[in-house]
């Protein structure tokens, strides 16, 4: 069984980081400049010069993709990082100490997980704007928070009374103490897993609201957005969808390969 | 019968934080509605007057109060684009939406349930990484790309249907299920893969519980006590988890809509909030999630008949 | 949502609302019914003939299209009708477009872009210009049925004159200082005359005493208007009373495709007859065994539009340089496939005698000289720049995406700021604050004054702050010149002006390709931004 378990994570790991890789080397390097036009080179098939092939105005499409996956990549990492720190944050408060913050928190949590995630964050987009990336970012942020609070909440809360923790407070630690040197490291094997679902959220979320022209725009184009430019010329250039969609697919895959492995060990770790 | 009560009053405070939420947001941002009523025509005078008319001099809980009853009684203001009752509006995207959203519903029960328990089978065997991998695999596909792919092949390839001409639902009832089936798949397929994944990881779950091995070293045939214990309790959190699969199916359809040119409540929502048409945002916006809520109570309800135990308001 | 197809329509609209009046002077709007002109109707009415029987047989034998025996057709639009629909008030393009069908005024535009009686039968004008004498059309109908009156006239005419709570929807009507009416004539008296009044006289003709317009419009055109489903259809019938030639399609249906991957397959699954406003990029993805494609050009002035009042735009030897670096054709071959009119100026072809072709290739291609411009004004280096675009008009955001490459040659760093066209409108239009802008703007009325009264120092409509003292002079004589030839020569003047000065980035009148289901006929194209579907039929 066990080697089994790895076998996801590694997969998973290997996948990932290959996509980090080209989307953080699509950063700095890319084989053309992703928008750069040429009149001679429009709609050209997959070819070993343009292995993804080009779009309308002849731009390289691997290019654009590497370019499109570091656009992608950055925002929904940004997000996670929003959704899981602000989220743990809310769910150690209320899971710790519990009473009437914990009540109302939690009842608004309820209030906020009837918006599916994407009716959340057209909200929040359109309260603060379309178009942005900062926008995008602090959207989807907010919209992740509270599942990351659920889940930490109900942690945090299991562990509260073990004997561990209750000798740590006799032993006069503060709250701040206890809850982040004692309780947190406890919760990693809930939280990875949680961060690994939160992060494929959020490539899909960010690519549904950029494919709906309410996320990130030109010039940064993100894969979602290069999807909506590829299906308007589906019948010309297929190349462009399929190699766009696939790489948002293989994105998410790697990730979630990740937090399957992630999940099982920390069963394993639990038995 | 006191959970039960419990549970309906706490649907309505959760409907009640929602909409005022909802409303607060766009209250908060969509500035004046007078001067966007009016648009170019607008002059202080006309602003004055409309504002009057309208009630916007008010303050802000009563004009809470007043379109949160409006919203019951079916009025929900003046559609500041189309200069027509929202109401009027929404009604008959409504009704595409929630037959889109309940087609795909019933595609990922009927499909994800038997498939979940099947797959308890293969898992522990030697294959199961392969069901593990197909699943990560397809809840990575993005609903717009299959929608992209579909209504091409099956549109104009196949012509299985007609992408962008979709049937007016009321003439041609067989004919908008038709076309609205071949979007609900492409939202269903991300959800199915998940819903059979928990479904499988409950069984397991369910099966190294004491009593089913107590049962099993009694020598009962495994199988047996699968279906006859085991599959009752499992019943209990996979209903929950279509419940809450109501609102990634909603959010799916927003997206979905767009690709098929499907006439929806997502279509108009996007659009909306494209021209800043906060009276209709707002409608959409808490009749989705009303929608959502609804369909996570329909759950427990189901569950409660399921098992008995639940009303005593035992597990939660 | 987006895609190119639509938004090269939408890119129009804008225009259109701008120069309309988008500056609350909305006044979009006229636009009769289109009909066929009279000159073609007589020669259409043989065909009609032919048609209808043909379509009989072909109906007997079980046509090939269902549509052509039923007699009516689907037309695919990008832009929803998302707005009030009375003429009077309505403001984008597309809307002005599929009303075009449904209003008219006491005189309407044909396809060479003259003004032809509609409502009224006739019209004399005074010697001094100052008196117009309408006789109104006898039998004209609105399509509730009721009779069209003076009345009604008068009504529709004040209404869009009205300055008494702020500007008026037409402030050219304001010069009018009595208008009287005696059985069927009505009487205007101008305090000032204006050559090109009687083109105002376009605004719909609507019945005095009903309140529904907004949702239910009343006209008079060869349509009457069904039903409005928000973001999926447009109905319209044949008006049966129509006073001139009847439209000879039964039923028209506009879909509402929002982005043009749904139009093409629209019109490739047999859900669409016809779609307008299409790029290359979609026409070629069609077969020629369905389709023909009809083309013409949209009739606007696409530009990368500067804020002259903003630096360091302020500074002419920049926008020169600007006109030196930007490669109109280059643009046109990489995003339009090479369709496309290039311009020099704020004035298309369509505008016939106003149009001096000779502007075009004032500023040729030349980043060197570019470069040097920039030098002398202070920027050896370049300088960063935004150039904010409606982004539901894809050709503007293609424009826009080329000419930022093509600005980096002279060191111009420009980034691309796509925004709602609601946000475009209150931001860009009204409250001018934007560095450039890619939009194509166009004419409500096909007078000269239409496209460049706007750079006229206090315009209201001046959304580019340009502000230069010889145009204003030019404009003032422009309107004290009653000499047709004269004022011709002196519109030239404003335009040669506007290119020396490099008021703005002129780049091109685009192609409009119209995809016509094969056995569709009699597209006609106008110099203004609609669809006249009146003499639309269905051939054997």
């Amino acid at each position: 069984m066990k080697k089994k378990m790895n076998g996801y994570l590694i997969a998973g790991l290997i996948i990932t980081c290959i996509l980090a890789g080209l989307a953080i080397l699509g950063n700095f390097y890319t084989p053309y400049d992703p928008t750069a036009m040429s009149g001679a080179a429009k709609f050209q098939g997959p070819s070993p010069a343009h292995i993804f092939g080009t779009d309308n105005f002849g731009r390289d499409i691997f290019s654009r993709v590497l370019k499109g996956s570091s656009t992608t990549v950055f925002i929904a990492s940004c997000t996670v990082l929003i959704g899981a720190v602000a989220g743990t944050a809310v769910g150690a408060v209320t899971g710790y100490f519990g009473g009437v913050v914990d009540d109302i928190l939690m009842r608004m949590n309820d209030a906020l997980t009837a918006f599916p995630s994407i009716l959340l964050a057209l909200v929040v987009i359109s309260i603060l704007g379309p178009g942005s990336e900062i926008n995008v970012i602090l959207a989807l942020g907010i919209v992740f928070i509270p599942s990351f609070a659920r889940l930490t909440r109900t942690a945090f809360a299991s562990i509260r009374d073990r004997n561990y923790i209750e000798s740590a407070r006799l032993m006069g630690a503060s709250s701040a103490r206890i809850l982040l040197i004692h309780m947190l490291p406890n919760i990693w094997s809930v939280l990875l897993p949680a961060i690994t679902i939160g992060f494929n959220n959020a490539v899909l979320a960010e690519a549904s609201m950029s494919f709906l022209g309410i996320g990130v725009t030109p010039p940064d184009a993100s894969l979602g957005y290069m999807l909506s430019e590829a299906q308007g010329m589906f019948a010309r250039a297929p190349w462009y969808a399929v190699s766009t969609g696939l790489m948002i697919i293989m994105l998410v895959f790697g990730v979630g390969l990740i937090g399957e492995g992630l999940q099982r060990l920390g069963k394993d770790a639990e038995y | 019968m006191k959970s039960m009560l419990r549970r309906v009053l706490m649907l309505l405070a959760t409907m009640i934080i929602v909409s005022f939420l909802t409303y607060a947001a766009f209250e908060l941002i969509s500035g004046d509605a007078a001067e966007a009523m009016l648009g170019t025509q607008s002059t202080p005078a006309r602003v004055e007057a409309l504002r009057k008319e309208l009630g916007l001099d008010a303050p802000f809980l009563v004009r809470y109060a007043r379109w949160l009853l409006g919203f019951f009684s079916g009025d929900l203001g003046i559609s500041y684009s189309y200069k027509q009752p929202v109401a009027e509006l929404i009604a008959p995207k409504l009704e595409v939406t929630l037959w889109m959203c309940l087609i795909s519903f019933i595609i990922i029960s009927v499909v994800s349930l038997p498939l979940g328990v099947l797959s308890y089978q293969s898992v522990v065997g030697k294959f199961g990484w392969i069901h593990t991998t197909l699943n990560q695999l397809l809840m990575a596909v993005p609903p717009f790309f299959t929608g992209i792919l579909i209504s091409w092949g099956c549109g104009v390839i196949l012509k299985f249907f007609t992408p962008g001409d979709f049937p007016d639902m009321h003439a041609d009832m067989a004919g908008a299920v038709r076309y609205l089936f071949f979007a609900a798949i492409c939202i269903a397929i991300p959800r199915i893969a998940m819903m059979v994944r928990m479904m499988r990881s409950t069984v397991i779950n369910e099966m190294e519980k004491d009593y089913v091995q107590t049962a099993i070293s009694r020598g009962n045939d495994r199988r047996g006590v699968l279906v006859g214990h085991v599959l009752k309790n499992s019943l209990v959190p996979a209903i929950t988890m279509l419940g809450q699969t109501m609102a990634e199916i909603v959010a799916g359809g927003i997206v979905v809509e767009q690709v098929f040119g499907i006439p929806g409540l997502g279509r108009l929502l996007v659009a909306s909030i494209a021209n800043r048409d906060y009276p209709t945002v707002q409608a959409v916006v808490v009749i989705l999630a009303f929608w959502v809520v609804f369909a996570g109570m329909a759950a427990d309800l189901v569950n409660q008949c399921v098992d008995p135990r639940l009303r005593l308001g035992g597990e939660s | 949502m987006r895609k190119q197809v639509l938004a090269g329509l939408l890119v129009l609209g804008m225009a259109v609302t701008a120069l309309s009046g988008c500056g609350k002077k909305a006044q979009t709007t006229e636009t009769t019914a289109a009909a066929s002109t009279e000159a073609t109707a007589a020669a259409s009415a043989a065909e009609t003939q032919a048609a209808s029987s043909a379509s009989e047989t072909e109906a007997a034998s079980s046509a090939k299209t269902g549509r052509a025996a039923t007699n009516e057709i689907t037309v695919g639009i990008a832009q929803d009708l998302d707005e009030s629909l009375d003429p009077h008030l309505a403001v984008a393009a597309g809307t002005r477009e599929v009303m075009f069908n449904v209003f008219e005024g006491l005189v309407k535009p044909d396809p060479e872009g003259n003004l032809i009686p509609a409502v009224a039968s006739d019209v004399e004008v005074s010697e001094d210009g100052l008196e117009y004498t309408f006789t109104l059309r006898e039998g004209v109908k609105f399509h509730d049925g009721s009779p069209v009156e003076a009345d009604d006239v008068i009504w529709s005419i004040k209404r869009n004159a009205d300055d008494s709570e702020g500007e008026a929807m037409i402030p050219a009507l304001t010069s009018i200082s009595d208008i009287t009416s005696e059985d069927n004539k009505i009487h205007i008296t101008l305090s000032q005359a204006n050559n090109e009044f009687l083109s105002y006289m376009t605004l719909a003709v609507l019945p005095s005493d009903y309140d529904g317009q907004d949702t239910a419009p009343i006209g008079t055109g060869p349509f009457k208007f069904v039903s409005r489903k928000a973001q999926d259809s447009i109905v319209l019938e044949r008006f049966e009373d129509y006073w001139g030639e009847p439209a000879k399609l039964d039923r028209v249906t506009y879909k509402i495709i929002e982005n043009s991957e749904g139009l093409i397959m629209g019109l490739q699954s047999g859900a669409l007859d016809i779609v307008s406003h299409l790029g290359n990029t979609q026409t070629s993805q069609l077969s020629d065994a369905d389709f023909h494609i009809e083309q013409g050009t949209m009739n606007l002035v696409q530009a990368l539009y500067l804020n002259n009042a903003v630096a360091p735009f302020d500074d002419v030897r920049v926008r020169q340089a600007l006109c030196y670096a930007v490669d109109k054709q280059g643009v046109i071959d990489l995003a339009f496939d090479g369709l496309g009119v290039p311009l020099g100026s704020s004035m298309y072809p369509a505008f016939g005698k106003y149009f001096d072709a000779s502007l075009t290739d004032y500023y040729t291609y030349d980043p060197a000289k570019a470069k040097e411009l920039l030098t002398e004004a202070g920027y050896p280096n370049g300088f960063d720049m935004t150039i904010t675009v409606p982004k539901n008009y894809q050709p503007h955001l293609d424009t826009a995406q080329v000419v930022v490459e093509q600005l980096k040659a002279i060191g111009v760093n420009a980034t691309i700021q796509p925004i709602e066209w609601t946000s475009w409108v209150s931001d860009v239009y009204m409250g001018r604050q934007f560095e450039s802008t890619v939009v194509g703007v166009d004419a409500s009325e096909m007078t000269a004054s239409a496209m460049l009264k706007r750079f006229e120092s206090t315009d209201s409509n001046n959304f580019i702050n340009y502000n230069n003292a010889d145009y204003d002079a030019l404009y003032a004589k422009a309107q004290s010149t009653f000499d047709d030839a004269e004022q011709t020569e002196v519109f030239k003047a404003m335009e040669r002006n506007l290119t020396e000065n490099a008021a703005n980035v002129y780049i091109q009148d685009m192609a409009d390709l119209i995809a016509v289901r094969n056995g569709l006929e009699g597209v006609q194209f106008y110099p203004l931004y609609v669809l006249d579907v009146s003499g639309l039929y269905w051939a054997d």
